[in-house]
């Protein structure tokens, strides 16, 4: 990394010290622009909803409008009479669906029985899918689909979460990802009674949509032999392609799933949603290739971040080291799914505590059930810790900073494990330095500026460095091109851009001779992108099937007369530009060019494949998991309850960065959420309606450009071989992680008012309890 | 969205003709609102007459020393030119506060006055609305209420008037100048938009068939102390919770001479009280005169319980606006003790 990049993170030439040879080479960790990028801003890359036929036509489904109950009657006649209308699909007519729920699991469901899109006469929830309407344009899909009468036998609901609090239960079920939490430790609650210096409060965030910027949509395609080529909105082809199959009983010769570009998902993907089946079920029963697509208020109309109310006590002697420490949450889940998260544990992992206690419970009720959204649980969890770690730190008159280092986690003491890798000690002190925080006063309403009160608060952010299996084909050409392929996907994280470079690195080839081919679940299989893991999984995958490459150039050097390379082994060769180098024992430098190689064996292209297994015996010594610290400066108009969010300082342990540009990305976005869950969003209920009412980006309010400054990402060095081979995490998620906790502590130091109720908006922050 | 017919005119005339009388014809303009609400199905109008064509967008000197703003000039050449930026600045304020550029450069001035509410459930057209459907209720009292109206509401509709632009002209006492098929009249702008009452599908006084051709601005421009401050969910690109109009004039004395407050956010239409601000005149600005304004002008809203907080926030709001607009210094210290 000592040579200096330009801005495509090539080489420059600086004097002689770079040799012609790594002109154009990438290497791992730099800013590279996306490969994507002309493609995506030409118009070149295809979303979903851009794919046709030339027999396609257009399905709009029409939404319900009870919260619970049943189908009495659904009235077609008046939506088939609109010219160009070809069915109106119901529970009544549509294709054989299987009935057992087993077959509707897809690879992200939680315990219970998942939701089958048209199935029966059954309403779960305001905005379920009713019909699909199906016509030659989508402006008479459109129109018929508000033609389309529907009666109900409604039954009474329930969609409120505070109402229901004492109804909670214990989560039944197991989903991928998910750990119960930990086991109590010490006896909290009377360590909280005898303890001197102690907090106890509640904390509530609403409901979130994901809303990415490409609504949810899938195109069914029949080909002349039946063939169905399905294009879905998915973060997963593979996970829609299992729920196809099984739902509707296809095999896997019947099926292609792709995704080879995603608008942005942020965990909206991670299931298939209900247009997946709806528009495959459409394509059959009218036997045309068919798209639908949802509307933006249908977008509301599916998983969302679940309504969760936690309490947290936190008590710590006069030097501040804990005591006690209680984290529970009870959260909204559906009457059918029980949707879990790891909303407490974190506590238990983040800060060293000899007497804890964790509980976390559901509510049952009549929504939707909730789906993972950018840091599932750790949003609100890790929100709530760092809160109440800053409100214990005013208990106690104690920096903020001071109180999380005195009770730093050397070891996980959830699973009694050392980390893997732990340089939030580094995040802190550089995230500390760039912001300024030595300069803070500490009391709270101590910075003005005109009519403002200025606040500086911090919080620590946290998420899982998880791994998966991961599998890669490489094929390498005689012109020195390199195609690599795997059913991943790239939801606008970067995952074209981070494999392409990993690849580019490991064979010492220009980013320009690399392609990624992702997005189709007939390639080699990979794990649904997402939780942060696909750079640790997949980019593993690629940096060792491009090994497997290398020793297969290097047999075929070794295989040539008088071989110059018959006593190297993989390590002394260097790989560069296209050129096998080696310099043998007695300090002769030989070179080989790879096409050079090929063409003299009769090979057009060398072919690989990889797939690559985590390490578990070795991964399960240790809690694996990124760090962060978030430090935030607001300026509030009390009077007015206005929040301006002025600078943002975020550092990230993240493992080791491969693709910096995208890599920040990941976290100026997160950080730009991250605001946007303090200060904007929500999704409100009308609980008598039993309806989500602002289902709409005008009354949804997510941050604006006037909303977002200055925004500083720190990568702090980390290296992690225990995690991937790479020495990468992942930066999904970690870069929103603590930073509503950020906002609100700042908050309070501007203004003395504790805001524990997200999003803190204007009426919040006015109406919180002055100080004294 | 519904089949319509659709016709574009090339004058006035033209437009009244193909108009009629009908309330399922509607002019269109920019569009910007009205194609929204028929995606929505909450407008049906059976045919649109385009009115973007006729020669209704100059922005002119009217011989009284006034300005008059074309019906179909867009909001935003209205807000950048150079007579409205130096002598109505309120009004270029109040119109860069609201929407975005992309939506300002199609916006018609007309058009501006003719926005429906944000109403959620006016929106929604699987729930009852009487704005929307007459006598299907109001599920907004005793629902989701905090974007709601706390003056002047009724027990069918506590709806509010979204305009940014509306609240400004409110202040400056514009008149809108119509035409119908009895001819032209102008109408003063407090009598241009309407409580809900017992008609809350009636958002103004427009008779059916009447075209806006331009809206009137007094010579009174109120350019040295005019402040449109805006309060919202975030920093831009959305509606007002509460917004203040705060004009005023003194004289040597720092005595007022005229002081206009104008609120949006908190009504059906918006907010004035013309005998609070008489109350004011001849007296020294201050923020305790703005404080009694503000006190007067708020004195009969009635909060539905998520927007309760309008209420003070507004009081707040007004006093800011006409300290700012006055000219008094930012010590917050120096406030009352009705502010903490």
């Amino acid at each position: 990394m000592n040579d200096r990049l330009d801005h495509r993170g090539r080489a420059t030439v600086d004097g002689n010290a770079v040799t012609p040879q790594t002109l154009d080479l990438p290497k791992l960790g730099a800013p590279v622009l996306r490969v994507d990028a002309l493609a995506k801003v030409t118009g070149r890359a295809r979303y979903i909803a851009e794919h046709s036929a030339p027999d396609m036509v257009y399905g709009v489904v029409v939404s319900g409008t009870v919260t619970r109950g049943r189908i009495l009657h659904i009235d077609s006649t008046a939506a088939l009479a609109v010219p160009g209308v070809l069915a109106v699909m119901t529970h009544e007519n549509r294709p054989t669906m299987r009935a057992m729920r087993i077959f509707h699991k897809d690879m992200d469901a939680p315990g219970g029985k998942p939701f089958r899109p048209l199935y029966d006469d059954r309403i779960y929830y305001s905005g379920q899918p009713l019909a699909l309407v199906i016509a030659e344009t989508f402006e008479q899909a459109r129109y018929a689909a508000r033609l389309v009468h529907v009666s109900y036998d409604t039954e009474p609901h329930e969609t409120c979460l505070m109402a229901k609090l004492a109804d909670a239960h214990a989560p039944k079920g197991f989903k991928a990802g998910f750990s119960p939490p930990p086991k109590d430790r010490g006896d909290a609650d009377a360590a909280f009674e005898a303890a001197a210096f102690k907090i106890d409060a509640e904390y509530h965030a609403g409901v979130e949509h994901h809303n990415p910027m490409e609504m949810h949509a899938t195109v069914t395609l029949i080909g002349e032999d039946g063939h169905l080529t399905v294009y879905d909105k998915t973060q997963s082809s593979e996970n829609s392609a299992l729920l196809i199959r099984h739902a509707l009983g296809l095999s896997t010769s019947e099926v292609t799933v792709r995704n080879p570009f995603i608008g942005g998902a942020f965990g909206s993907g991670l299931r298939p949603q209900y247009q997946t089946l709806m528009c495959v079920m459409g394509a059959q029963l009218i036997k045309r290739s068919l798209q639908v697509m949802l509307t933006r208020q249908q977008m509301f109309s599916f998983g969302h971040r679940p309504e969760t109310w936690q309490r947290v006590k936190l008590a710590a002697d006069a030097d501040g080291s804990l005591r006690s420490l209680v984290h529970e949450a009870i959260a909204e889940t559906s009457r059918i799914e029980d949707y879990v998260e790891v909303t407490v544990n974190w506590s238990g992992q983040l800060y060293a505590c000899e007497n804890v206690r964790f509980d976390y419970k559901l509510v049952d009720l009549d929504q939707y059930t909730p789906l993972d959204m950018r840091a599932p649980g750790a949003a609100h969890g890790v929100h709530a810790i760092e809160v109440a770690m800053d409100e214990l730190s005013y208990a106690l008159g104690m920096d903020p900073l001071a109180l999380r280092l005195k009770n730093y986690a050397e070891r996980d003491a959830n699973s009694d494990k050392p980390f893997s890798s732990k340089e939030l000690r580094a995040c802190y002190s550089q995230g500390a330095a760039r912001f300024g925080w030595d300069k803070r006063q500490p009391q709270p309403r101590s910075m003005h500026d005109g009519h403002e009160q200025v606040g500086w608060g911090m919080a620590t952010g946290t998420w899982d460095a998880m791994q998966a299996y991961a599998n890669v084909r490489a094929v390498l050409h005689a012109d020195g091109s390199l195609v690599l392929s795997s059913a991943t996907t790239d939801i606008g994280t970067g995952t074209y851009t981070a494999m392409s470079l990993i690849g580019a690195a490991a064979l010492g080839i220009p980013l320009e001779s690399v392609s990624f081919v992702l997005g189709d679940s007939t390639l080699p299989t990979a794990p649904i992108e997402g939780g942060s893991w696909t750079v640790a999984s997949v980019g593993s995958a690629v940096d060792a099937v491009c090994e497997k490459l290398k020793k297969s150039l290097l047999k075929l050097a070794q295989a040539m007369d008088e071989s110059p390379f018959a006593d190297a082994e993989l390590d002394d060769v260097v790989f560069l530009g296209g050129q096998l180098a080696y310099r043998d024992k007695a300090g002769d430098d030989h070179s080989v060019g790879m096409g050079e190689l090929m063409q003299a064996a009769g090979q057009e292209q060398i072919e690989e494949k990889h797939l690559l297994l985590p390490k578990l015996l070795k991964q399960r010594k240790y809690t694996r998991a990124t760090h962060s610290a978030v430090f935030v400066e607001v300026k509030v108009d009390e009077e007015l309850g206005t929040v301006r969010v002025t600078r943002v300082v975020s550092a990230v342990a993240a493992g080791r960065i491969i693709s910096a540009k995208t890599a920040r990305s990941q976290i100026v976005g997160s950080v730009v959420w991250g605001i946007g869950q303090a200060l904007h969003e929500a999704t409100h209920a009308d609980h008598a309606l039993g309806r989500f009412m602002n289902h709409n980006l005008s009354e949804y309010h997510l941050p604006v450009n006037a909303d977002i400054q200055a925004i500083d990402v720190i990568f702090v060095d980390e290296d992690d071989r225990v995690v991937s081979r790479l020495g990468a995490k992942g930066v999904g998620e970690i870069g929103i992680v603590g930073v509503a906790a950020a906002v609100c502590n700042a908050i309070f130091h501007a203004t003395g008012k504790r805001v524990r109720s997200l999003p803190m908006t204007l009426d919040k922050v006015m109406a919180a309890t002055p100080p004294n | 969205m519904r089949p319509f017919d659709y016709t574009a005119v090339a004058s006035v005339d033209d437009a009244l003709r193909e108009a009629g009388e009908s309330p399922e014809c509607r002019f269109i303009a920019g569009g910007t609102n009205l194609l929204d609400l028929m995606k929505e199905d909450v407008m049906r109008p059976v045919k649109l007459v385009d009115i973007s064509r006729l020669p209704l967008d100059r922005i002119e000197p009217t011989p009284g020393g006034g300005l008059l703003l074309g019906a179909l000039a867009r909001n935003a050449d209205t807000a950048y030119h150079p007579l409205v930026q130096q002598r109505y600045p309120l009004l270029a304020q109040a119109l860069l506060a609201g929407a975005s550029p992309q939506l300002r450069n199609m916006a018609s001035n007309g058009g501006n006055l003719l926005q429906r509410t944000r109403c959620f459930y006016f929106y929604d057209v699987a729930v009852p609305c009487n704005k929307r459907e007459p006598g299907s209720g109001c599920p907004a009292r005793g629902g989701l209420n905090r974007i709601h109206a706390v003056l002047g509401a009724s027990e069918h509709c506590i709806a509010t008037h979204p305009s940014d632009f509306c609240v400004a002209l409110a202040a400056l006492d514009a008149r809108v100048h119509v035409r119908g098929s009895g001819g032209a009249r102008t109408i003063a702008f407090a009598d241009f938009h309407r409580l809900p009452g017992d008609r809350p599908e009636l958002d103004n006084t427009l008779a059916p068939g009447e075209l806006i051709t331009g809206i009137e601005l007094p010579e009174e421009g109120f350019a040295a102390h005019a402040v449109y401050l805006k309060l919202r969910d975030r920093q831009s690109y959305a509606f007002a919770l509460v917004s203040v109009a705060a004009a005023l004039d003194v004289d040597d004395d720092g005595r007022l001479r005229d002081i206009r407050v104008a609120l949006g956010g908190v009504a059906h239409k918006p907010w004035r009280k013309r005998a609070a601000e008489q109350g004011c005149v001849g007296q020294r600005a201050s923020t305790g005169v703005f404080a009694e304004l503000a006190d007067a002008l708020m004195a009969e809203a009635i909060g539905q319980g998520d927007n309760d907080f309008k209420i003070p926030l507004a009081r707040r709001a007004i006093v800011r606006a006409l300290e700012k607009a006055a000219g008094l210094p930012a010590d917050k210290r120096a406030a009352p003790e009705s502010f903490s």
